[in-house]
């Protein structure tokens, strides 16, 4: 499989507080990857990097081939990522439809002249994407509250609004940071069926950040592990599952002892 | 064509049909009135597009007003009437000599303005809230001055008079009703959209792939478009320009306006317009020397805009959003009502 994502010794230094030191990772095409550590770690850290939120301090960015490193995150969007918040952050005034139209802007052909001038391709234009961003509605299942207010959404909508309007931009890389956050255990299962879904109907890679470890150990297919911003195992879950190194982190050196 | 658009077209028929009679029948005063309304809902709209929709704090209204007055003043006035006004320093070859017709001037007056708009968006906008609030005022006041220092161009602190007074109800309620077509068709748009976007959350937006500091250049620079223009009828509707004129006053105006009517509302800054121009005309009466029995208060210069500050501060406190806060009235709105109100 070809590599798609591949960081090489990002390091992110705030001051005197190293974030994240030596994070190398690649991530093949097609592939759903988690990237777990306790609260703190740097997984934040390493998407904001990864999305051109924050500089690097140190090591680069490679996303299919290309440089990203420093790059600012709306040319980072536009070569093809997408990312989700940790705290949810839609457009509250805008409604679930506009939502989604606004992340279909960027891959938008007739600017903002035609459409003041109401050029025949500018309408047709604007129609379509009305269109696909119904379907990506319906895709997470909010096609029937399209015009409410995003912000005046339940919980649960309100993150699957966040991924439809991820998948507006076109993404072959999607970043999910925290998406089963606040989801009961049904809500969780039926969380991993949609991430699954979404990799095969649009052709994606995704890294996501988790705290429910049913819901990483479940989907993903490797993962790489951070603790105080060093990256401590990387494996598949089984793997991970049973690393020392990984429960000490977690639970604490004394049960390593114990067990 | 759909239902609204006729809608549309038959409400400017009707706005048409009101100017004819108010042109024939109503007094100078009034018609001054008139036409100060449709200025102020052109001022008000630009800035609503710019703080409103885009969530950009700015007070700089008066610099773009002031840049539009002097560019449309210079070309409307003819060779023979500069030279009797500079009589400070000669003026400029270039400043004496350009003459053009009202329209282009007007046109002139909006795109300098949105120049300045880019120049001084390109370093400011980068500035967040309350700190582009203080830059933005401080360009307002630098423009100010520079008018007041460059004698060969501006005519100093004497300003100019008898600007010709080609500002009639037709020029102002035409740049009016095409100010509000050009805003209303942007805000409808998805350009409009991402706009409201970044008002709502700059750093989600940048995720979404928005150059958000490019489509603030777009909607300040557009914003300032308007001012300019705004600014260019100002000065041919009174006929006489100084820079004392565009003093921050002339910007809270205009911002009062527009929160009175509701940050993000195009019809609210419409209504607001309307009320707050007549108001301030109709308040004149207090400035007047008031009996009341046996008692007689002297006359305050000044006294209605303590009545309008104290409006200003009711409104915040009881009513934060403003008339219609981030709502609209559309046809499909009232068809609603109308419908509610049968059943």
């Amino acid at each position: 499989m070809s590599i798609i994502l591949e960081t090489t010794g990002l390091t992110m230094r705030f001051g005197g507080l190293a974030a994240v030191t030596d994070f190398s990772a690649s991530i093949p095409k097609g592939s759903i990857t988690g990237l777990i550590g306790p609260n703190g770690a740097g997984k934040t850290t390493c998407f904001n990097m990864i999305t051109g939120f924050y500089r690097p301090t140190q090591g680069q960015v490679f996303f299919q081939g290309q440089e990203l490193t420093g790059k600012s995150p709306h040319c980072v969007c536009r070569a093809g990522i997408a990312r989700t918040f940790q705290n949810i952050r839609l457009f509250g005034h805008e409604t679930a439809l506009e939502n989604v139209l606004i992340g279909a802007f960027v891959r938008q052909k007739t600017g903002w002249i035609q459409s003041v001038l109401m050029t025949p391709a500018s309408r047709r234009e604007e129609n379509q994407l009305r269109d696909q961003a119904m379907e990506l509605l319906d895709v997470v299942g909010l096609a029937n509250i399209a015009q409410e207010k995003a912000k005046s959404l339940p919980y649960g909508a309100q993150r699957r609004l966040e991924i439809a309007r991820a998948l507006a931009t076109q993404p072959s890389f999607l970043l999910l940071d925290e998406p089963a956050a606040g989801m009961n255990p049904q809500e969780s299962l039926e969380l991993m069926d949609f991430i699954r879904t979404i990799r095969t109907r649009f052709d994606l890679t995704i890294l996501l950040i988790e705290h429910d470890m049913k819901v990483v150990m479940g989907v993903c297919e490797h993962m790489w592990v951070l603790d105080y911003g060093l990256t401590i195992a990387e494996g598949c879950p089984e793997a991970i599952q049973s690393n020392p190194k990984v429960i000490e982190a977690y639970l604490g050196e004394e049960y390593v002892r114990h067990a | 064509m759909k239902n609204t658009t006729w809608l549309n077209l038959l409400l400017i028929l009707c706005l048409g049909l009101f100017l004819w009679w108010a042109d024939g029948t109503l007094d100078g005063y009034k018609i001054r009135v008139l036409n100060l309304i449709a200025i102020n809902i052109i001022l008000a709209l630009s800035l609503n597009l710019i703080y409103g929709f885009t969530g950009m704090f700015s007070l700089g209204h008066a610099g773009f007003m002031a840049i539009g007055a002097y560019v449309c003043s210079i070309l409307i006035m003819t060779p023979a009437q500069k030279e009797t006004q500079f009589i400070l320093q000669e003026a400029y070859f270039w400043v004496q000599n350009s003459h053009a017709p009202f329209i282009v001037a007007v046109v002139l007056g909006g795109l300098t303005a949105a120049l300045f708009g880019v120049l001084i968006g390109i370093p400011l906008l980068r500035l967040g809230d309350d700190y582009l609030g203080i830059a933005t005022l401080g360009f307002a006041e630098i423009i100010r001055i520079v008018a007041n220092n460059i004698p060969r161009v501006t005519n100093g602190a004497l300003g100019f008079k008898g600007i010709p007074d080609h500002a009639n109800l037709w020029w102002t309620y035409g740049w009016c009703v095409l100010t509000l077509f050009l805003i209303v068709r942007i805000l409808n748009s998805n350009t409009g959209n991402v706009f409201k976007a970044i008002r709502d959350d700059e750093t989600a937006a940048k995720a979404m792939g928005i150059n958000i500091f490019k489509m603030k250049l777009l909607s300040f620079s557009f914003g300032a478009f308007c001012a300019g223009v705004g600014g260019a009828l100002l000065a041919s509707l009174v006929n006489t320009i100084d820079p004392k004129m565009f003093i921050f006053i002339q910007t809270f105006n205009i911002l009062m306006i527009v929160v009175t009517g509701g940050l993000g509302s195009v019809t609210g800054s419409i209504l607001a317009g309307i009320g707050i121009t007549v108001m301030l005309e109709w308040l004149r009466f207090v400035e007047n020397p008031i009996t009341i029995g046996s008692w007689t208060m002297a006359g305050i210069p000044g006294m209605r805009m303590v009545v309008f500050s104290l409006l200003l501060i009711l409104v915040i406190l009881f009513r934060r959003e403003g008339i219609m806060g981030m709502r609209e009235i559309t046809w499909a709105g009232i068809a609603r009502f109308m419908k509610r109100g049968k059943a």
